[in-house]
């Protein structure tokens, strides 16, 4: 887990007069899940969108999987994948017409196989046939990570993964993602409010306030520095500080 | 920039599922061009009775009707598709994907291309039982038209879709209200010679009025006007391109604002 798989240097984004990511800078490694975590408003989401190359930085640079992807980010988009609540998969298609477009747009083969295969994993199998706009939010939740693993990708953006699931299915969805790292050693950047969350899936945590990197390590090592006794009172120490 | 097939075809997919998905959108595409052309037909048949001029050139009309729909729902089936991925929050996921602004277009204009052959093929087969009038009579000429008023519904369509982009879904109803602002100054129904001088100078910048004159050249004296044609599908190709540059432009400002993202109802 030694190399870099993305680097991030100085990276900014200004909108009109709001600073919403002020030049941080960070590295992950290779089949590590970075958390990151913050507050509503603290750059979160604004980071992962430069990450992903839907937004453009005002400054700074991102290399992922060596590639500037301010340059040349379709080298590497078959290779990265994401899973986020402020985006939906169309709603009047079934779910397997969905993951099939999906399939076919990230060039994955034997894509009917690979769609039984996470229907299984994931506990929508009987859903396929489904229109999406007609699933609960937590189906929903599981068919968009269905979504987001169906190119294998190597690095996952989850944006709140586990957000509308009940506690059996978010269980059920953490564990897939703990096999599905190990087993295909895939970099996870993971944006969540469920501390316990966090705390069970993340090698490193990074925590984000007014656009800045406040602070950074393994949960276990903020819990020590900031002398409390769980990720959630560091997480409301950090957030309330001025 | 390698565009792939694969990846058009698979956004094409997605656009005809959806059409395929409901019935009665499969109807309402084939409502409006059948009604319009019902309407039209009885007016010229009224007209003929009354006017030696559109007795000579009976027809016209209908033929008028008929390829302005062409050009309407092409730019319809281009924008709608388009605003599909709007409605249902799509546009982020598919701009992660390996999908490139450019596949996109390209996906757009198949659907278009599609959905305008299931809008128009009923209003055309119904126009020859109904009015004893065939447009195919047009021969060669009518796929030239027909080519050309296509092209100029995607071209209408790209400008749209970035206007949408730029602007947000507060400019959708450009998608429905744009085109019609064209129609008076298109020589739809009337020759150009029509229209105020001043008017004229304009009309002969647009290709759907060179598109229609020459559908009224065919109709009235059997002649195939090349020189419409060039001038029709030149113009195409002119704004084809200003219109790509805009899109490009508009894509890339919304990666600057988070319009990828946050783009939706």
């Amino acid at each position: 887990m030694n190399e870099n798989i993305i680097e991030v240097r100085h990276l900014s984004k200004q909108f009109k007069n709001h600073l919403a990511v002020d030049n941080i800078s960070f590295d992950v490694k290779r089949s590590e899940i970075k958390g990151i975590l913050g507050a509503n408003g603290a750059g979160k989401s604004t980071t992962i969108s430069m990450l992903l190359g839907l937004l453009i930085p005002t400054k700074g640079s991102v290399n992922i999987l060596s590639i500037d992807i301010l340059k040349h980010r379709y080298k590497i988009l078959n290779k990265i994948n994401f899973s986020s609540p402020y985006v939906d998969l169309p709603k009047k298609l079934t779910v397997r017409q969905n993951l099939y477009i999906y399939g076919m747009l990230y060039g994955v083969k034997n894509i009917n196989k690979k769609i039984k295969n996470i229907a299984k994993e994931l506990d929508f199998e009987k859903l396929l046939e489904n229109k999406t706009g007609e699933l609960s939010s937590g189906q929903k939740t599981r068919v968009s990570l269905g979504k987001a693993v169906i190119n294998d990708p190597e690095i996952l953006f989850l944006d709140e993964p586990t957000a509308s699931l009940d506690p059996d299915t978010a269980d059920r969805v953490r564990t897939f993602f703990e096999k599905f790292v190990k087993s295909h050693k895939t970099t996870i950047i993971l944006a969540s409010h469920n501390m316990e969350e966090v705390k069970r899936l993340c090698n490193t945590v990074m925590m984000m306030k007014n656009g800045k990197i406040t602070d950074q390590g393994t949960p276990n090592q903020l819990i020590n520095k900031y002398g409390k006794k769980n990720l959630e009172e560091v997480f409301l120490k950090i957030a309330r500080q001025e | 920039m390698m565009l792939s097939i694969k990846r058009i075809i698979a956004l094409v997919l997605r656009y005809f599922f959806l059409i395929k998905s409901s019935a009665p959108r499969i109807l309402e595409l084939m409502y409006w061009p059948t009604f319009q052309m019902i309407l039209w037909g009885l007016i010229s048949k009224h007209l003929m009775t009354s006017s030696d001029w559109v007795a000579q050139t009976s027809g016209a009309l209908i033929s008028g009707v008929l390829l302005w729909d062409v050009l309407f729902r092409s730019q319809l089936g281009f924008s709608l598709s388009f605003l599909e991925e709007i409605w249902s929050r799509n546009l982020g996921q598919l701009f992660v994907s390996p999908l490139r602004p450019l596949e996109m277009v390209l996906s757009l204009i198949t659907i278009s291309f599609i959905r305008t052959f299931i809008a128009l093929v009923p209003a055309v087969l119904l126009a020859i039982p109904f009015y004893s009038f065939s447009i195919f009579q047009m021969g060669i000429s009518l796929m030239f038209f027909f080519a050309s008023l296509l092209m100029t519904g995607w071209i209408l369509g790209i400008f749209i879709i970035s206007a949408i982009i730029r602007f947000g879904v507060s400019a959708e109803s450009l998608a429905w209200g744009a085109i019609f602002a064209l129609a008076p100054i298109s020589a739809v129904y009337y020759p150009v010679t029509t229209l105020p001088i001043w008017l004229r100078g304009i009309s002969l910048c647009l290709p759907q009025t060179y598109v229609f004159e020459g559908m009224r050249e065919v109709l009235f004296t059997n002649q195939i006007n090349i020189e419409y044609f060039i001038k029709s599908v030149g113009l195409n190709i002119f704004y084809g391109i200003i219109a790509v540059i805009i899109f490009l432009i508009s894509f890339d400002g919304a990666r600057r604002r988070g319009g990828l993202i946050n783009t939706g109802e």
